[in-house]
């Protein structure tokens, strides 16, 4: 990848960077219009967002993101002069000001460009909030102009004046009169001429007169001044670009000199000249030191740099191959160490109190290592719930119902690769939130309800996993039309009875949609049994929950990384397989009265008067061709979120452990039941299974009836 | 002698540019991303020329150019400031406040390369 490439993503990793930080701006400014407090330095960050965004844009040609940019900005710069006071109807437009904002930035990223007039609109409310404003910058031209990022190896450009083309040499005298300003600024006498050099044929004489004697010398003063005698083939515009940065620092005359004398000042004259120009840049030369004055510097103005007290947190940025990769070889270390246990183990020297305190403080600080290395690839779902926030503006702007959103949780941390592929399923889930959860104004209000919806999104952790949910206070499921719905689409035969929650989880089922018209918002073709899908594969479940007239929640289970588990190692007909401990709820030995025969082949278990469907997981995988006699196994209860059971029938228990997580799809496939597999301490592979599939997919369980599969959630 | 550059910017992505533009047009490059940072910087990198942004988080350009100089080690220390404002009153500003010159963002490779030679002493 070229230099100009990989800056061209740092510009967008950048922007992603400053859209969240624009957004957070904004959202404080919100909070501070309900507290009507109003800080300014918010508004400056704001502001330097989309000023970052707008100078890095121009560098790379992203015309349509500069103009935009600039005039977001210029709203943003009336707001900073206090010319504009931040109300709900601005901060409407600013937000969706950012979030057109964060399309240009997209549509720039792939090369695309953001079509209809959404852009034009938003501009125009922006130009119409800074209306009668002092401080709206006009358009300045020079801002927009574009270069494209070109790599390195470009010649100095040179002057293109059309009187550049004129070949015949002219022949300048130049006075140049400095004042003091010009060398407090940093610039140089002899880098002028070094430049005037380069233009031509250069003589120079030195005025001295001025010059007092040694005693009188003031060593911040200018006394010198210069006639320079130029033969170029350059014009008068070129040499007045070489004095450009000195330009009222100096006194300066340039004359085409058809003669050939040399002009001769008086020195009265000289000395009005030097006057005025220390006049004009009375302020440089009153506020530092003259670069001669090496020793002289007034304590004071050192202590001028005070550092704040807060800085920003220091941070480096990694690649996130370089994280994964460390990931992996700690999860290889920890695989050793207990390769390693196991070996000193079957060498007998296990009870030697040295080796063995080593031994477990070595696990302890593998365990911690690789703790902390996945704390690295931990991220807070804030971006997420951003994202959300505009899902939520958006779907309540087309469908015309007024929404609020809240978050709780923000800080949240869940692994980076679960956080990115929440995007989609909690994005439909929000949108059916707005679009089918809350009820349009005049309902809300007939049901004495505000107006206003809420949606609310949270995250928390809970017990090991990361529980995300999404809720609204709509009107909630509407039973009997998902019912009828899945009646109709022959999802269920039309005399199931079934309990709410059944009817909730109908909605998970692939080919249900209870939009009568598809909307624009959430009938997009994919139904809720894709969320679900996609949920499923990070390990996770998504359950739902409805109140009639009050609102509808969504939850979402996940696990807080994709890399490591907590698993039981068992036995299964001679094979070590690992269930996620999450997925237990309690392990038994059943006794043999609690046992019951259903069917043919099928037992179910008695627990606290509960039936439960008994698996053998032996069976399921193939390993052994009948059920084993269950007295003389160790039953492991699951649940699922909806709250059904199953007890998975395996041999004995070995251990708990935690394992690294090797996928399988990505080199062999999906396995129906199989989540995953393991290295464990002998070096064997073990295969982690997916408890929730392993019960679907045994025969029982679906001999029980499509009740079960309902429930799958 | 490779003149040393100290560029005082909080975007990362001119940050990268200045570095890549700079370093392929000979300079040794350093970067500061606000002006505490840069002034922090500004004693062990010890420049030949300071390139600052304007607009930054807890120490702007101007905080930049004042606070070099204040420093009598740095008072003569060529300045540009790097802006997208090419409006007058901000040149003015700048130079009023000491800075030596300026560039206009987005700056072409070749001019930003030509006006730090014409700042400094190679």
């Amino acid at each position: 990848m070229s230099t100009a490439n990989e800056i061209r993503q740092t510009f967008f990793q950048e922007c992603d960077e400053l859209l969240e930080a624009l957004d957070d701006g904004l959202c404080e400014i919100d909070e501070g219009i309900a507290d009507e407090s109003f800080d300014l330095e918010t508004v400056n960050a704001v502001f330097r967002a989309v000023h970052s965004i707008k100078g890095g844009a121009a560098a790379f040609g992203l015309d349509a993101l500069v103009h935009f940019a600039h005039q977001f900005e210029t709203v943003l710069d009336v707001m900073r002069a206090g010319e504009l006071t931040p109300n709900d109807d601005v901060m409407k437009v600013c937000h969706r000001a950012a979030d057109h904002l964060s399309d240009l930035v997209a549509a720039g990223r792939d090369n695309e460009i953001v079509e209809g007039d959404l852009g034009t609109e938003i501009a125009a409310k922006l130009s119409g909030l800074v209306v009668g404003s002092e401080s709206a910058k006009p358009d300045n031209d020079t801002e927009s102009e574009t270069f494209g990022f070109v790599p390195l190896g470009l010649p100095i450009p040179t002057n293109t004046d059309d009187e550049d083309q004129e070949l015949a040499l002219n022949r300048f005298c130049v006075r140049f009169t400095p004042s003091a300003g010009l060398y407090t600024s940093g610039n140089d006498t002899s880098l002028l001429f070094r430049e005037l050099a380069e233009l031509g044929e250069l003589e120079v004489t030195a005025e001295t007169d001025r010059l007092p004697d040694l005693k009188n010398v003031d060593p911040g003063e200018s006394y010198l001044s210069w006639v320079v005698i130029l033969l170029t083939e350059e014009s008068e515009q070129s040499l007045r670009e070489v004095f450009e940065f000195v330009d009222g620092l100096c006194e300066l005359q340039i004359n085409l000199d058809l003669d050939a004398t040399m002009p001769e000042g008086s020195p009265d004259a000289t000395k009005d000249v030097d006057d005025e120009a220390q006049a004009s840049s009375g302020v440089a030369a009153e506020e530092s030191d003259s670069p001669t004055m090496v020793a002289a510097s007034s304590p004071d103005s050192g202590t001028e740099r005070a550092k704040p007290a807060t800085g920003p947190k220091a941070t480096v940025r990694v690649n996130l191959d370089l994280v994964d990769r460390l990931i992996n070889m700690v999860g290889e270390l920890v695989i050793n160490q207990a390769v390693l246990t196991q070996c000193i183990k079957d060498a007998g020297l296990l009870d030697r109190g040295e080796l063995s305190t080593s031994l477990a403080e070595f696990r302890n600080l593998a365990r911690d290592i690789q703790e902390s290395v996945m704390a690295i690839r931990a991220q807070s779902v804030k971006p997420l719930f951003q994202r959300m926030a505009r899902i939520v503006r958006e779907a309540s702007e087309l469908s015309g119902k007024d929404a609020d959103f809240l978050t709780e949780g923000e800080t949240t941390e869940v692994d980076k690769t679960i956080i990115e592929r929440l995007v989609d399923p909690l994005t439909h889930m929000i949108r059916n939130a707005v679009d089918h959860g809350l009820e349009p104004p005049e309902q809300r209000r007939a049901a004495g309800k505000a107006e206003t919806g809420h949606v609310k999104l949270t995250a928390a952790h809970r017990s090991g996993r990361v529980l995300i949910e999404v809720s609204d206070d709509g009107a909630g499921i509407n039973r009997e039309k998902v019912f009828q719905i899945a009646v109709e689409k022959g999802l269920i035969p039309g005399d199931s009875i079934l309990k709410d929650a059944e009817i909730d989880n109908l909605l998970f089922l692939p080919g249900f949609s209870t939009a009568k018209e598809v909307s624009n918002l959430s009938g997009r073709g994919v139904g809720m049994d894709v969320v679900r899908s996609a949920i499923q594969k990070l390990g996770g479940r998504v359950s739902i929950f409805s109140q009639p007239g009050k609102g509808t929640t969504m939850s979402i289970s996940l696990p807080l990384t994709l890399a490591v588990l907590d698993g039981m190692v068992v036995d299964v007909a001679g094979q070590t397989m690992v269930v996620p401990i999450t997925a237990i709820v309690e392990t038994l030995r059943p006794k043999a009265e609690d046992i019951h025969p259903l069917g043919a082949d099928n037992q179910v278990v008695s627990v606290r008067n509960k039936l439960v469907p008994v698996i053998d997981l032996g069976v399921v995988f193939g390993h052994r061709r009948t059920p084993a006699p269950i007295s003389d196994m160790v039953l492991l209860l699951v649940e699922s979120d909806g709250s059904e059971s199953w007890a998975l029938a395996v041999d004995q228990i070995f251990d708990q452990r935690q394992v690294v997580i090797k996928g399988l799809e990505t080199n062999y496939g999906h396995v129906p039941g199989v989540a995953a597999a393991t290295i464990l301490g002998d070096g064997n592979i073990a295969l982690i299974i997916d408890p929730e599939e392993t019960a679907h997919r045994s025969g029982p369980v679906a001999d029980v009836g499509d009740r079960a599969r309902l429930e799958e959630v | 002698m490779t003149i040393k550059v100290l560029a005082i910017d909080d975007s990362r992505t001119i940050r990268e540019m200045l570095r890549h533009t700079l370093t392929q047009g000979g300079f040794e490059v350093h970067v500061a991303e606000d002006g505490i940072d840069g002034m922090e910087k500004l004693p062990q990198v010890a420049p030949d020329v300071v390139i600052t942004d304007i607009n930054m988080p807890r120490m702007d350009g101007f905080g930049v150019i004042n606070a070099i100089r204040a420093e009598a080690e740095f008072a003569g220390m060529p300045i540009l400031v790097l802006t997208t404002e090419s409006a007058q009153d901000l040149k003015e500003r700048a130079r009023n406040s000491g800075a030596t010159g300026w560039i206009v963002k987005p700056f072409d490779d070749g001019k930003l390369i030509g006006t730090i030679r014409r700042i400094t002493v190679a």
